[in-house]
This record gives C-alpha cells, structure tokens and sequence, in this order.
C-alpha cells in the first residue's frame, strides 16, 4: 500500500502517528484548561488526580493486551464491583482479618478474569459477548452476595492504598507507575509479548508458528480479572465504603484510554506507552471540564463521543480496512 | 469458516437429532415446563392478572428484540438500545410537554429511533467503527444526554392522548397488540422477502454476499435503521404505559433485549437466527424474572441469572455448530 504513496507524503505521515497527535492534543488541552481555571496547573490538583484515575490505569493495562489480541474485555467495571463486594463481605460479613478480605478480592477478580479466559481461548465464544454476559453476571454476583448493602467502617490502615502517600506521590500513583514499567517491558521486550502482538495480527498463524495461543489469551484475560480486582482494592480504600454498583460504567474509560492511545480496535497494534497517554487525555479532560462547571452527565457525553472519534481517527491515520460490522 | 455451511451439500445420513431440534422448539418446551412447575409451586401464576400483566411487560422487550436480531443476524450489535429507548421516550415527552399535539409526539418517539438508529448504521458503514465500539460510545452519550435534556427530573402531566399504552383495542392492550403485529409482520418478511434473505446471507457470508450482487453495506445500514425505528416503537408502547418518563428508563434494557435474541437462537456469529425465537427469549426471560418474584428469590440476583442465560445460549450454540461441523 505504501508503494502507490508518493515518497513526500511518506515522510510526512511518519510523524503522524496517533502518538504524537496525542501529545500535541495533550499540550492544547493544559494550555485551554490552565486558562480556563487557575486552579488546574497545580501540583495538588493534578496529583490529585491520579488518585481517581490510577483505578482506571490499573485496568487500562491489561485492557490493551486484550485489545491488541483482537478482543475485548466488557466485563472489567463489573469484575471491579464484585471484587469490591467481596472485600466488604469477607471482612465486614465472614469477619476475616482485612488482608486476608483484600487477598479475597484479589482472587475474585483473578477468577472472574480467568473465567472469561476459559470460554473465549477454550470454548472459542467471541470476547465480545463472552464479557458482555459476565458484565452481567458479575454485576449479578455484587448485587446478589450483598444484596444491596453497603459495607464501611474498615481500620485507618486500610486507607494507605487509596489516600496514603509514598514520599510526595499517592500511593496508586506508585502502584500504577511499577505496574504500567513492568507491562510495558513486557509487552516491547519480551517473547511473549511479541507473541501477543503475533495472536492480534493473525492468530491462525501464530498457532501455526507453534505459538500457545490459548494459554497466553488465558493469561491475558485472568490479568485483567486480577486488575480490575487489584483496582477495586485501591477503590474501596480511597471511598472507604463497598458497595455493589461499584464502577458501573467504568469499562467506557478504560477502553477508551486504550483505543485513544492508538491501540487498534482489530487487534495487533499498540502500546502501554500510547495508553497511558490515552489515559491522561481523558483524565485531563474530564478533570478540566468539572473545573469549568461542566456537569458529571455532559463529561460522560464527551468521553463516549472520543471513544468513537478515536476509533475512527485510528482507522484514517492507519488507513485500515473500513469493512467493519 | 472454510467447511460447508450448507446442509444440503452432507449425506443424509449425517443428519443428526442436533440438526432437527430447532430453538424455537426447545424454548416453547422449556418455557412450558418452567411455567408448570412454577404453576405447581403457586397456583396464582397462571391467574388471569398474572399472565396479563407478564405479556404486558414483555411486549416492549419483544418489539426492540424484533430490530436486534436483525443487526446481529446481519453480523452486528448494539449495546446502546437501552439508553436509545430513554432518548425517544424523553424526546417525546418533553414535546407533548410543551404543548406539541400528542399525535406528533409519538411519532416523534419513534422517528427519534429511527435517526438514532441511522446514526449509529452510518458511523459502522461509512465511518468503518466496529458495531461494538459505535454503540458503547453512544450507550453513554445518548444517557448523558437524556439527563442534560431533562436536567434530571421525570417528565409528567402530559395530556390525555399521549397515554397509547395505557388503552386497549378490542380488549387487547395496545402493546401486546404492537408486539403481535410487528412480530408477524417482522416474521414473514425475514422468512419469505428477498431483503430479510438477504440480511441472512449478508451475516453468512459477508464475501460471498458480496459477490453475488448484494448490497452489503446497504442491508446491514438497514438493520440499524429498522432496529432504531422498533426501539423508537418500543420506546412509545413502554413510555406511555406509566404516568411519568424517567431519565433512568431502559438502564439495563440492551442487556435483557441481547439475552432474548441470543437465548431465542440468534446466532451472535450472524447468519442465523429468528425473530419468533427472539420474541420467545424475551418472554422467557420475563416469565423467569416473574418466576423469582412468585418464588420469593431475591430480585438482586436477575441480573446473573440474565447473564448465565446469555453465557448459556452462546455457549450451546457454539457446541452445536462445532459438533455439526460447521465451525
């Protein structure tokens, strides 16, 4: 394709990745919002902000290994739920001691994530409305082990995770920085990696390249699980409440971090590197909009309208097929 | 993808009881045990109130299930149907509100579903964004926007004539009545017009659809449209049932339209499916939900029953397909 492209226009398109148009959307959006209120460009406030907006980094990780195998995981907001759900009730409810509750919320988002692997890479169900169903069925899960009731009142330990610091940083911060290193590396560095990359571009030939293709897609889908419930963990410690409508809706932020990073929707292409500053365009966005006076509703109108344009923008830069369905 | 689809190609001898039992079958056998049993436990579920009031509720859930399956027949989905039904209802409302004769308004309602539907059909065709993607960000969109138009507060105390769904005709309430037209309307032209053959041969087989002289794109912009105008229609049988519109009408609508289409037999890999069965998964998922309520189970836990169902249905069929050697 690129043969029939004069050479000029080669060059050009070159630096005209979705990385760099996001950097420069990102300056344009500081310099509007850093005019629009004064309180913006301070380090309390956009510290600050990566308090509320590590939980959605700690999915966005996984969510673009997902992606870049070709998939999709909806079920990581209600994943986030019942992670959080369990938490209150094997603490508040069984009376286990806090870090054992904490390890039963890991391990429900794990078996939440696991469960999702299983039937997409073993019974081969499209991710797509394997995870719509389990959006369902774990959002049913939060629901019905609580039956509505919240759980708080948990000891000032507890609130290290989501309102403590390490030095000058909030703790999630740190947590999603190490996380976002670790995956990054592993994604760019490693075998396996490529692998994941080798599963989204064509995974019948990575199965034929004798690539494990359903035990990496396991993988990938029960880290995602154990994400969404490592997420929850900082969640609940930061509102220091459980409740079972926790993250409702959460998944339309964490996909679109992703595909606003330039990770392609049909799989094969992208970065943790482009993600997180998908990431923090939608963190400074709607951190700027509610500093403006704009209401929770019309950011939510906002966010699902960059999710489209990103998608689309992505396609156009990348001139990928348009037969889409 | 590359082993035969068609069934007329094998051996005769390779048909198998997996081939003759059709969903439709196994649902109506199914929802005629769960409607025994639950009728054995307590008598008053079979009451006349009872029933009527179970048709009733399923009624808008079956028109908007009529659309769906045509979108994911032809290969698609939309996941924004439930805040799309809020959108009408409130676009409606707020019309007669403001003095706009009740006629209008409801046509309004429904013309509003057929836009949005044309809307979200055009960013998949010409915009080359996965269904998938159109409709979550338009899912959140378009309830944003229902709370901005309402500033959050329910419409009421609108006149006399917009209540349609509260009336009856022939002792029929009107949206039963809807629900039975559109479904055999719906019914015979995806079975006997060459337009609902071609939806099924668009989901089948997108290329060779293609090359023999369909128009792909077309048909499949078609099913979101048909699919916005029925959610419009369903939009109008549900709003005007109750005295007030909320802003949070239709949450959680998509989900429960997705499970009546993909628990009635449609196939979620396109190519397959029925609106009848469509229509049968929806009242099989409210006789389910009236079921828990007669049986004293906690409402809390529909929402997991409704995706095991959804998890349930794939998953069968995916079986079945492999097993037919299909897949």
């Amino acid at each position: 394709m690129t043969l029939s492209r004069a050479p000029t226009s080669v060059t050009w398109r070159r630096y005209l990745n979705q990385e760099n148009i996001l950097l420069l959307t990102l300056l344009v959006i500081i310099l509007v919002l850093s005019r629009l209120s004064d309180r913006f460009f301070t380090s309390a406030n956009l510290l600050n902000q990566t308090r509320l907006f590590a939980e959605v980094g700690l999915m966005a990780l996984p969510m673009t290994l997902v992606i870049i195998t070709g998939g999709i995981d909806l079920s990581v907001s209600s994943a986030f739920g019942w992670s959080a759900v369990m938490l209150g009730v094997a603490w508040g409810v069984w009376g286990l001691p806090l870090w054992a509750a904490i390890g039963v919320s890991l391990f429900t988002g794990l078996v939440g994530g696991l469960f999702n692997g299983w039937i997409v890479a073993r019974i081969k169900v499209p991710p797509l409305i394997t995870t719509l169903a389990t959006l369902a069925i774990y959002r049913g899960m939060a629901y019905g082990i609580s039956q509505g009731k919240p759980v708080s009142g948990y000891p000032d330990w507890f609130e290290v995770f989501g309102q403590g610091s390490i030095g000058p940083l909030p703790t999630q911060f740190v947590l999603l920085i190490v996380l976002t290193l670790v995956v990054g590396l592993f994604l760019a560095r490693t075998p396996w990696g490529r692998f994941i990359y080798a599963i989204g571009s064509n995974a019948e030939a990575a199965r034929f390249s004798g690539i494990p293709v359903q035990r990496i897609l396991l993988s990938i889908y029960a880290f995602s699980g154990l994400m969404a419930g490592l997420a929850s963990v900082v969640f609940v410690s930061r509102v220091t409440t459980t409740r079972a409508d926790a993250g409702i809706g959460l998944e339309l932020d964490v996909i679109a971090a992703v595909v606003l990073g330039g990770t392609s929707i049909y799989g094969g292409k992208g970065t943790i590197f482009g993600t997180i500053l998908g990431l923090v365009t939608i963190a400074l966005l709607r951190n700027g909009l509610s500093l403006a006076g704009v209401k929770g509703d019309a950011t939510v109108v906002v966010i699902g309208a960059v999710l489209i344009v990103a998608v689309f923008v992505n396609r156009l830069l990348r001139g990928e097929k348009s037969d889409a369905r | 993808m590359m082993a035969v689809r068609s069934a007329a190609l094998r051996p005769a001898a390779r048909t198998s009881w997996l081939e003759r039992l059709n969903q439709e079958v196994l649902l109506t056998g199914f929802l005629v045990i769960l409607v025994a049993i639950l009728t054995a436990v307590r008598p008053d579920f079979l009451s006349k109130q009872s029933v009527a009031s179970m048709l009733l509720d399923s009624s808008h859930l079956i028109v908007a299930a009529v659309g769906m399956t045509l979108v994911i027949v032809a290969g698609g989905i939309d996941i924004s149907v439930g805040s799309m039904l809020a959108m009408c209802a409130v676009v409606g409302g707020i019309l007669a509100r403001d003095g706009t004769p009740p006629e209008l308004a409801m046509l309004a309602i429904v013309l509003t579903g057929t836009v949005l539907g044309f809307v979200n059909g055009a960013l998949v065709i010409w915009g080359g964004i996965p269904s998938i993607i159109v409709s979550l960000g338009m899912l959140s969109i378009l309830r944003g926007g229902v709370v901005l138009l309402t500033g959050g507060s329910w419409i009421q105390h609108l006149p006399e004539g917009f209540y349609i769904g509260q009336r009856a005709v022939l002792g029929i309430p009107v949206p039963i009545l809807t629900a039975v037209i559109v479904l055999t309307l719906a019914a015979l032209w995806m079975r006997y017009s060459p337009l609902g053959r071609q939806v099924y041969a668009v989901g089948a087989n997108r290329d060779a659809a293609r090359l023999t002289g369909i128009n792909v794109k077309g048909i499949q912009l078609m099913t979101f449209v048909i699919n916005g105008t029925l959610v419009g229609l369903a939009a109008l049988i549900f709003a005007t049932r109750f005295s007030a519109i909320q802003t949070n009408a239709g949450v959680g609508f998509e989900l429960q339209v997705i499970t009546a289409a993909v628990v009635g037999g449609v196939s979620i890999l396109g190519g397959a499916g029925t609106v009848l069965g469509a229509a049968l998964g929806g009242l099989l998922l409210n006789v389910i939900g009236k079921g828990m309520i007669f049986l004293r189970v906690s409402a809390y836990w529909l929402l997991a029953v409704q995706g095991a169902l959804i998890l349930l249905a794939v998953v069968v069929d995916i079986w079945r397909k492999r097993r037919l050697g299909e897949l």
